[in-house]
């Protein structure tokens, strides 16, 4: 179809992360702007989790949402159900490209003209702006910091502070050109001009299109975690409200979201609990005076039920979007989140977006780490993001015979000399008198070892050999 | 086959095999037993932490204290429920006094007055199904009487709760009250005034809901 040929237009070029990556370390501002912010939402989170068992906290989020994985068919059928008796309508989407049409068609049912949108990361990953945009419908960010981005014809740098990269000299500047807001600091006026703009179009949108941070199966629950009140808005005021959410955010029971919700707020941004939560049940009903007429809720899959294949893959899917892996990421925290090029930046989406976009496109993806274990210590949940990291390094070289790899796009990074390296090496040495020839012969001639090993040493010396070999030495030591 | 049947027989035919489903305990979550001095002392201190301001004031005195909060802020209408005590209460006040500001009532459908609504209505009182002390949270479960719009689109939302109905975290609130047997179409926790921070981290309030929470808590 040719709009979604078009649809795709966009996509950055996951590659081309090392360019990124230096362009960002060379510029001050950006890493001023993410390094005040990351050290922040640190302390903050660190504060939050005081007095708290946070151990045996996170054993139970990861026991929730290990639970809800492990009988994910059931539990999206039961939700089907509820919502269904709820009067909330239940689609179905294997990829982005279908959740944008099942999206316009409704719109289209509609006769909907304008769309107002709640800050949804699925929505990213559909890239449903741009579609409705193609099909002649305005889609319009009301999250404070989606609509800054949306002005500066950017995407999110950070999953919950999408906006994080500019500072408030840059955002007066922004606001001044696109909507005629005069020039200030002041951050307090910026925000009730915004109110002022984005009032009027919660008035006369078609739709709204929020997304889901927990859905509940036993009772037909969506709930929504914010503070700004542009959630409620938008899934409140509007005559048609379109949840869009990932198939692994089901939870069995309403009891699971108390100790999930306890661990998102205060792992995100360092809050006890976010201004509003919002737990959406149903439409209006005939004798309400608002709320939506109607309820939509599009369960997206886009890759997951692949991730969901896999035993230690299946980890990535307990994730609840926290982001305090990449507040806490040495490297996110240097090159920000545009380095990327991906929908999900930091540690998080090192291993959720090479299943996205297939791990010849994110090969580089998984080596943007340094295997610190910041990211895996301060997991809500727990995902072991380190082991994740390292085995779709493996997979991106074709790994090896004990575990063959799976992911799509393997094997982009293997290169055949590095291979029969390591091939060479692990047959010298498992042959004892030849690995003592090698060594000898090593030690002999280390005059001869290049003093430049391609990026090696670009930031460091070279490695020598030593003039004696560990065997040679131990031999002099015992005489 | 359709995406659904797609997406459920792939979840279904899994590769690795069926998953156990590990047990989940809970009791990390319990608190102490608190006295409802301690949790309205813990509610009062968390809500206003986050810019949140409770006033204790007492059954027969609620909408004196009310009058005076309106009338330093200068409010000229007050968004009413029509047939809740506290909206019926307001009713039958404001004939003997001058010291409350117009009230609205909220009985039509929000299409009719949508304009009206949104640029001219200064505060929405509600009631609250309790409290949260341990977050500092109200519970709101919006109605036929209190629709949902009445405590998100005024400048200020004025909220009672009662003493007696506060609980100490959100589990046993939910427990208490026996949610997971039936939800409304729409409930709420409510901790604070509408905010962003998505400028450079820089806290504003009333981004888009209420820029003043104001609790008035009956002991």
């Amino acid at each position: 179809m040719s709009e979604t040929a078009q649809h795709s237009a966009h996509h950055i070029d996951v590659k081309e992360f090392h360019p990124r990556a230096r362009a960002a370390i060379h510029n001050p501002q950006i890493r001023q702007n993410f390094r005040k912010a990351m050290d922040g939402l640190m302390t903050k989170r660190k504060s939050a989790f005081e007095g708290w068992d946070l151990e045996t906290l996170r054993d139970l989020g990861a026991n929730i949402r290990l639970r809800a994985l492990a009988n994910l068919p059931d539990l999206l059928e039961q939700l089907e159900q509820k919502l269904t008796e709820n009067g909330i309508t239940v689609h179905w989407a294997t990829d982005g490209d279908e959740a944008c049409e099942i999206v316009r068609d409704i719109c289209l049912a509609r006769n909907a003209k304008s769309v107002i949108k709640g800050k949804s990361m699925v929505s990213e990953e559909m890239e449903l702006n741009h579609y409705l945009e193609e099909q002649g419908i305005e889609a319009l960010e009301s999250d404070l910091g989606e609509y800054i981005v949306q002005l500066a014809d950017e995407t999110p740098s950070h999953i919950i502070m999408p906006a994080i990269h500019k500072n408030t000299e840059e955002i007066s500047q922004l606001l001044h050109d696109k909507t005629g807001t005069d020039l200030s600091h002041d951050v307090e006026y910026l925000t009730a001009n915004a109110r002022l703009q984005l009032r009027e179009k919660f008035m006369n949108a078609d739709v709204g299109v929020s997304g889901v941070n927990f859905a509940v199966a036993e009772t037909g629950t969506l709930c929504l975690v914010e503070n700004e009140g542009n959630g409620r808005m938008t899934t409140t005021v509007p005559p048609c409200h379109i949840a869009v959410t990932g198939i692994e955010k089901v939870v069995p029971n309403l009891e699971d979201v108390t100790a999930l919700l306890a661990l998102l707020t205060r792992s995100a941004t360092g809050q006890h609990i976010t201004t509003y939560f919002n737990m959406i049940s149903g439409p209006r009903k005939a004798d309400e005076l608002d709320g939506p007429e109607e309820v939509h809720v599009v369960l997206v899959d886009n890759g997951r039920s692949t991730i969901y294949q896999d035993d230690e893959l299946l980890d990535t899917l307990r994730c609840i979007r926290c982001g305090a892996c990449m507040n806490h990421c040495p490297v996110y925290t240097r090159v920000g989140g545009h380095a990327y090029g991906t929908t999900y930046p930091g540690p998080i989406g090192a291993i959720l977006m090479p299943h996205m976009v297939g791990l010849d496109e994110g090969r580089h993806l998984p080596t943007a780490s340094s295997l610190c274990g910041a990211c895996g210590e301060v997991c809500p949940v727990k995902i072991p993001i380190p082991d994740l990291l390292v085995r779709l390094r493996q997979e991106s070289v074709d790994g090896d015979t004990v575990h063959p790899a799976k992911v799509a796009g393997h094997g982009a990074k293997r290169s055949t000399v590095e291979a029969m390296i390591w091939k060479g090496w692990s047959w010298m040495h498992a042959r004892p008198g030849i690995y003592r020839l090698g060594t000898a012969l090593g030690a002999r001639f280390r005059k001869l070892q290049p003093g430049k090993i391609g990026g090696w040493t670009q930031y460091r010396t070279a490695p020598k050999l030593a003039a004696k070999t560990l065997h040679e030495r131990m031999k002099e030591r015992s005489q | 086959m359709s995406s659904r049947d797609a997406i459920l027989q792939r979840l279904r035919h899994r590769s690795g095999g069926e998953l156990t489903a590990p047990e989940c305990d809970f009791s990390v979550l319990d608190r102490p037993e608190w006295t409802t001095a301690e949790k309205l002392d813990m509610f009062e201190q968390t809500i206003e932490s986050v810019h949140g301001e409770v006033h204790r004031t007492t059954e027969s005195g609620w909408i004196d204290r009310l009058a005076e909060i309106l009338q330093s802020r200068g409010a000229q209408s007050l968004l009413i429920a029509k047939d809740h005590e506290i909206g019926q209460a307001l009713q039958s006040a404001t004939k003997g006094r001058e010291d409350l500001p117009h009230l609205l009532i909220y009985d039509e459908p929000v299409e009719s007055w949508q304009e009206t609504l949104f640029s001219e209505v200064d505060a929405g009182i509600t009631s609250t199904r309790g409290g949260i002390a341990e977050t500092g949270s109200l519970i709101l479960w919006p109605s036929v009487d209190e629709p949902r719009l009445m405590s998100l689109v005024p400048p200020i939302h004025i909220a009672v709760l009662k003493a007696s109905e506060l609980y100490t975290t959100f589990h046993q609130a939910m427990q208490s009250q026996g949610w997971a047997t039936g939800m409304p179409t729409n409930a709420l926790l409510i901790s604070g005034p509408s905010k962003t921070a998505d400028i450079e981290q820089t806290l504003a309030y009333g981004v888009h809901g209420p820029k003043e929470l104001i609790v008035l808590v009956i002991e």
